[in-house]
């Protein structure tokens, strides 16, 4: 397959139109003070790209725990209640502190208003205070792990969280409280922004599908979070007031956490998979040269994800002792939900067809994601069965499950996001050939590593203790394995693209010639993101050239836009 | 670095800038509308904040009826009753003073400023009264708890943990809402508010009005349900 | 700025309405009316939040944009209480059959 990218030869950078522009968001200002107290979406970004980095990391050193445990039988290498611990702040900082920000804070943030024709969110203010109340999450949670962190699983269930465990509960639970509004403030920032700060033209029939993706996240962010954060409030009056919620000495229900807890978290699966989904439809449209086939069921299908994937949180209750009833309901109900799942990965693969595809590692990201999303759905319609999960719950299975769809899913579309949009964010092109190593790395590490967890959680292996019986050794062994090929395929890229910013070639505006406002502007971008506000006249993916076709009328530095200012409606 | 977006405006607005116009909006206009709908996204996620406690209310009201019916006769409906009408005046002076942003009436919006701030003020004042009582009387959950009779005593701690929840939450709302004020007098003292933009005012207006909904549910469900008999500092037994 | 001055004389109509409602819920409570009391306390509540949401808040002279993000927060509520309750209301239905 041929590389896509144009280079430019380093010597030539300002003479070419695809030279480093002399002044843009990176060198406009300069100091740490310019950085941290920066309100460019753009930087903000990049603020949450290293945050989220760092507690990647750190999330991934307590899985290695995990998965070094697991080698034997026996537990030989931690205690057990280190390696409730283990599992306990690998959940909770991948979920709060990495998934959840992942797309929308780092790639959300730089590229929803430059998508949209606009200068920045509609609250930049707002926009750098929710970092920083991550920030102030982040440091709590990092003050929790120093106390000796929790052993509550991520899911903090009473009365073990309220009564049991060890007081460090206080500080995790009020740590995911703040957290929570931090997500809650850049949802309502993406909602606000999409409906008022659309350039002239830019009509939501015109929407990347990048932008309806974040704009439904940013609806269960704003629906959902709240609950989750009251309830964790709860949780924590409970230790520190004594309140009486949901104790079962007092005749409090502790299943009631369950719901709340579930409200906020199923919908928040897709909080952390949908702006995935939004990053997977542009690729392959950049990819393939090709209009999203069904590009308005794709859209839509975002927004009724949001909805229906409201009403199915009772699936993760189905042994807890929740009614029959509800079990039966919710059932039904989390089969609805995996339609409009089904609907985009119908209308990606059709869009696959026939287009002329170029597998660069950007798309390497999409198409492994296509496939291992498939079969964390599937997987997720047995789970959904009533009768079959009585079995499977809180088996490897389920861990196999999401695993499937978190890992597969939305961090390969992280990676995606990461290599498709490198240029654009650093003016840089790293090195093609280490990045298709590293996807494809990341592809088997990850198969190795996972698959084995559903045969294993099938024959009955369950999560979350520190022995097993030993005829589970080989799948575990080879789980393990996997994991570290992962880990090589996550270091991979650390290392290239931080090389490409200091060696890496020149990339010119548009060097995947694809087709978005993002392309139209310099690489990176001015810190007002265009020079000249952009009108939009064409539908988005509009592939009809096989060259690259502007959007807009007037793009080029110096001329002045003359036409007409349309005001847009909200 | 904004040059381009300086011709753009010179040519379709016509006129200088407003000095709140902010850089990356076109217009006044514009501002506004992102200004008041995030603020109803922003009441959105209360509503929903609020929501969790008022659905542990509904399933514990349900279980255990008479728990709560003898509980609440512990709170007094007087002061309840009178924290309501003043509250309810605080919204209609704040109604007043958005107005008084509207027709730039500067007096206007510093005179119904202040009445609501000096009515959020008593509001808080009587809670701080109320509140004493309940901890005078162990009505307060934790180790000191007392209820009689002994049999609802768990019962009646779960429905005292759902009011200083929900009246603390909203408490702290309101303490949050009076601070929001004192910007705005500030704001109104230094005459910033006016036909042409009155933007903070209407959208702390609109926080300060939930605030006040908030309470319309809380009194009929925590101090109503007991029946009437009960008047004056929650000393019934 | 496109706004809609709402008369002075509205305001007070609303709150003299406001102050009849607080009137009218207590005195229901102290009537003894079964299981109706709390049904007549709720609507009487909703009625005195709606006429808040539409005339002090504006809602009534907004965009629809402001009034679907006004009803969806109810209708979120609804659904969070009307699921869970689909659990706490039939705990004993099907257990009956065990
Ligand atoms: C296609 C639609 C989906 C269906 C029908 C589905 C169904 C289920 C079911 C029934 C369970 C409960 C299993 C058990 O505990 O026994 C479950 C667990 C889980 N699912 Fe899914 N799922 C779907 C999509 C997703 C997505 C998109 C994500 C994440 C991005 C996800 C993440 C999870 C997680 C984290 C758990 C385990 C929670 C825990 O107990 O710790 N699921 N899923
Ligand atoms: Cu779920």
């Amino acid at each position: 397959m041929h590389d896509v990218r144009s280079t430019v030869p380093k010597g030539e950078a300002f003479e070419a139109e695809a030279g480093l522009p002399r002044t843009h968001y990176l060198n406009a200002t300069h100091g740490t003070a310019a950085w941290l107290l920066t309100k460019d979406h753009k930087r903000i970004g990049l603020l949450y790209l290293f945050a989220i980095s760092f507690f990647f990391f750190l999330g991934g050193l307590f899985a290695m725990f995990v998965r070094l445990e697991l080698l034997t039988p026996e537990g030989d290498l931690l205690t057990s209640e280190m390696y409730n611990t283990s599992f306990s702040m690998h959940g909770i900082i991948m979920v709060f502190f990495f998934l959840v920000p992942s797309v929308p804070a780092v790639f959300g943030n730089f590229f929803l208003p430059i998508m949209i024709g606009a200068k920045d969110v509609a609250f930049p203010k707002i926009n750098l205070l929710s970092w920083y109340i991550a920030m102030i999450a982040g440091f709590m949670m990092l003050t929790t792990l120093l106390m000796g962190g929790v052993d509550t699983g991520w899911t903090f269930y009473p009365p073990y969280s309220t009564t049991g465990s060890s007081s460090n509960v206080v500080l995790a639970a009020l740590s995911i409280f703040v957290m929570g509004f931090s997500s809650i403030l850049t949802g309502l920032n993406f909602i606000v922004t999409v409906h008022t700060m659309r350039a002239p033209g830019m009509t939501w029939g015109r929407l990347p599908l990048f932008v309806w993706a974040q704009y439904a996240t940013s609806l269960i962010m704003v629906l959902g979070t709240p609950v989750l954060a009251i309830t964790l409030g709860l949780v924590f009056a409970e230790r520190v007031f004594h309140f009486g919620i949901f104790d079962p000495k007092l005749g409090g229900d502790p299943i009631l956490f369950q719901h709340l807890f579930w409200f906020y978290s199923h919908p928040a699966v897709y909080i952390m998979v949908l702006p995935g989904m939004g990053v997977i439809s542009e690729l392959v449209a950049a990819f393939s040269r090709k209009q999203v086939f069904g590009y308005s069921f794709v859209a839509a299908s975002s927004l009724a994800i949001a909805l229906v994937g409201f009403l199915v949180w009772g699936h993760h209750l189905f042994t807890s002792g929740q009614s029959a009833y509800a079990a039966l309901v919710f059932s039904f109900l989390s089969f609805i939900v995996a339609i409009p799942s089904a609907i985009k990965v119908f209308n990606w693969t059709a869009t696959l067809y026939r287009g002329s595809i170029s597998l660069a590692s950007p798309m390497l990201y999409a198409l492994g994601f296509i496939g291992l999303f498939t079969i964390g759905g599937l997987t997720g319609l047995f789970l959904a069965a009533l009768g079959l999960d009585l079995h499977m719950q809180d088996t490897y299975f389920v861990i196999a499950h999401f695993h499937y769809i978190m890992v597969g899913g939305t961090l390969l579309a992280y990676l995606g996001a990461l290599h498709y949009w490198w240029p654009k964010i650093t003016g840089r092109l790293y090195t093609e050939a280490w990045a298709k190593v590293a996807a494809i790395t990341v592809f088997v590490g990850f198969n190795l590593t996972f698959f084995p967890q559903f045969i294993v959680g099938y024959l009955g292996m369950p999560r979350r203790y520190h022995t097993y019986v030993p005829e589970f050794q080989v799948l575990n062994v080879l789980s393990t394995a996997g994991a570290s090929i992962l880990a090589v395929g996550f270091i991979l890229p650390a290392c290239y693209l931080v090389y490409s910013l200091f060696r890496g070639g020149v990339a010119s505006r548009n060097p995947w010639g694809a087709y978005g406002l993002e392309w139209e502007t310099t690489s990176p971008p001015p810190t007002s993101n265009f020079l000249v506000t952009p009108i939009v006249t064409r539908p988005a993916y509009a592939y009809t050239h096989a060259d690259v076709v502007s959007p807009y009328a007037g793009s080029t530095q110096g001329e002045r836009d003359t036409g007409t200012e349309e005001t847009q409606r909200v | 670095m904004s040059d381009a977006v300086h011709v753009e405006h010179a040519g379709a607005v016509g006129h200088a800038h407003h000095p709140a116009l902010q850089h990356h909006f076109d217009d006044l206009e514009q501002q506004q509308r992102a200004a008041m709908l995030g603020m109803w996204v922003f009441l959105l996620t209360e509503v929903l904040f609020f929501g969790g406690l008022f659905m542990a209310y509904i399933l514990y009201r349900s279980w255990y009826p008479e728990a709560f019916h003898e509980a609440s006769r512990h709170l007094s409906v007087g002061w309840g009753f009178f924290n309501t009408l003043v509250l309810i005046a605080s919204s209609l002076t704040m109604a007043l003073a958005v107005r008084a942003g509207q027709t730039t009436n500067r007096r206007g919006q510093l005179l119904f400023l202040t009445l609501t701030i000096v009515l959020g003020a008593a509001f808080l004042g009587v809670k701080v009264i109320e509140y004493g009582d309940k901890f005078a009387h162990h009505l307060v959950p934790g180790p000191d708890f007392q209820f009689t009779p002994a049999e609802l005593a768990p019962a009646a701690e779960i429905y005292f943990s759902l009011y200083f929840a929900m009246t603390g939450l909203h408490a702290l709302h309101m303490i949050v809402g009076a601070g929001i004020m004192l910007v705005m007098l500030y704001m109104a003292w230094r005459g910033r508010f006016s036909t042409e933009w009155y933007t903070p005012l209407e959208v702390s207006g609109l926080y300060w009005h939930f605030v006040d909904i908030v309470w319309i549910f809380l009194f009929p469900l925590l101090y109503l349900i007991g029946g009437l008999s009960v008047f004056g500092g929650g000393t019934g037994h | 700025m496109s706004a809609h001055i709402v008369p002075v004389r509205v305001y007070l109509i609303i709150f003299g309405a406001l102050l009849v409602l607080t009137v009218v819920t207590v005195a229901a409570a102290g009537v003894e009316l079964g299981w109706l009391n709390t049904p007549v306390a709720l609507g009487i509540a909703v009625s005195k939040a709606t006429l808040v949401v539409l005339f002090f808040m504006h809602v009534k002279y907004s965009t629809r944009l402001v009034k679907l993000t006004a009803f969806a927060g109810f209708f979120w509520l609804a659904i969070m209480i009307t699921l869970t309750l689909s659990d706490y209301l039939t705990r004993d239905i099907l257990a009956a059959g065990k």
